[in-house]
């Protein structure tokens, strides 16, 4: 077969560095944060949606009140776990060559993290007062 | 990166026409030709059958043009009823058993390749050895510690034995690993389907003792979690199996010890 494996036997090639052992956490997180975002996106679509027409204040207002704030952050967490998960499943099944999948890998996590935390900071602010 | 277009030399070109004089009703089979000691690249070669003089299926067909028109065409078949699972391969876009498969049931041409994305031996005759592999080690056997009663068999109930039906019946003819994307993209690591649905055929049997071990060297992002759900599988069994349900019931059980 291919040159990589020279003359392993098949079950040798098959068996590899045997299980990882994970996997669940992973899969368990993508299906809880997908579950979470049902509800969150719907309240966020409604109360942007009430939001029309209203100014700068207004908004910062709501934005700020301890349960809106709470659910934007969680908002925010969910979004970017859930993409990060998704697209690190992506990147796994098509970009095989280890130098490149690490970068991407590295760099589409480290992106969603700081992503989210710029949001979470964001949120804070508003709750907090600027 | 995964590869999307066919290496150069694995696209087809077109092959020789064998054609049915004096036929009334005329089908035509494209088949997929590539021999390893020619050096050339694959071909479709076309042959003109007479639906008047051959039997119902797609397998009758291949066996009436190795007979009658050219002796060089190369494919597997043993059982010809589609429990060998030996005559699996590409027929009109789907995998499926030749045998199985009526000749009736395609509009148009014929055309018939070899299971997708494995290495090819000769025009059919795909190269299995992976997947073959890949089921020694889910340790397809029932592992027990505890001795039957030397004039009994292991027993089991009217229940119990039913969780094992659809689990079976499954003849190992690897339709279903080789139309998966997941399996195509990542088969040296995801065990795919097929194999999935001979473990849970394990895990599913009361008589069986490690299950613990078995859920063990199945919890892997890619030996189990490479199953995106695409159900492919499920809707290319000839079998009319659920491999797909097979493996959601294999990450239940996952979930159910964590």
């Amino acid at each position: 077969m291919t040159a990589p494996n020279g003359m392993r036997t098949m079950l040798g090639r098959v068996r590899g560095l045997g299980s990882a052992k994970s996997g669940f956490a992973h899969w368990w997180a993508q299906r809880m944060t997908a579950l979470a975002l049902v509800p969150l996106v719907l309240w966020f679509v409604i109360s942007i949606i009430s939001l029309v027409g209203a100014d700068h204040a207004a908004v910062s207002a709501w934005a700020g009140q301890p349960v809106c704030g709470a659910l934007l952050i969680a908002l925010v967490i969910a979004v970017f776990h859930h993409a990060q998960l998704g697209l690190s499943v992506v990147i796994e099944d098509y970009v095989h060559e280890e130098a490149p999948k690490i970068v991407a890998l590295v760099l589409v996590r480290g992106l969603a993290g700081l992503l989210g935390l710029i949001g979470v900071v964001s949120v804070l602010k508003l709750m907090v007062g600027s | 990166m995964a590869q999307f277009k066919l290496p150069a030399n694995s696209t087809i070109s077109e092959g020789k026409t064998f054609r049915a004089e004096g036929a009334k009703r005329i089908k035509r089979f494209r088949l997929y030709r590539w021999d390893p000691e020619s050096g050339q690249n694959p071909r479709l070669d076309t042959y003109e059958i007479d639906l008047d003089k051959c039997g119902p299926m797609v397998l009758d067909a291949l066996i009436k043009i190795k007979n009658e028109v050219d002796s060089t065409v190369t494919f597997r078949r043993s059982c010809r009823e589609g429990i060998c699972g030996s005559c699996a391969m590409n027929i009109d876009g789907t995998n499926t058993l030749a045998c199985l498969k009526p000749i009736d049931d395609v509009s148009g041409d014929v055309k018939v390749y070899p299971l997708p994305h494995m290495p090819v031996v000769k025009d059919l005759v795909p190269d299995l050895s992976v997947p073959y592999a890949q089921y020694a080690s889910i340790e397809p056997w029932l592992k027990s510690e505890t001795v039957p009663p030397p004039d009994k068999e292991r027993t089991q109930s009217v229940e119990e034995r039913a969780k094992i039906d659809g689990l079976w019946e499954c003849i190992l003819c690897f339709c279903c690993s080789t139309s998966c994307p997941s399996y195509w993209w990542n088969g040296d690591r995801y065990l795919g389907p097929a194999v999935l649905l001979q473990a849970y055929r394990w895990l599913a049997d009361s008589r069986d003792e490690h299950k613990g071990e078995r859920l063990d060297n199945l919890e892997d992002p890619f030996r189990l979690y490479r199953c995106h759900t695409i159900m492919n599988c499920t809707k290319t069994c000839p079998k009319g199996l659920n491999p797909a349900k097979a493996i959601g019931e294999i990450k239940k059980m996952i979930v159910a010890r964590a």
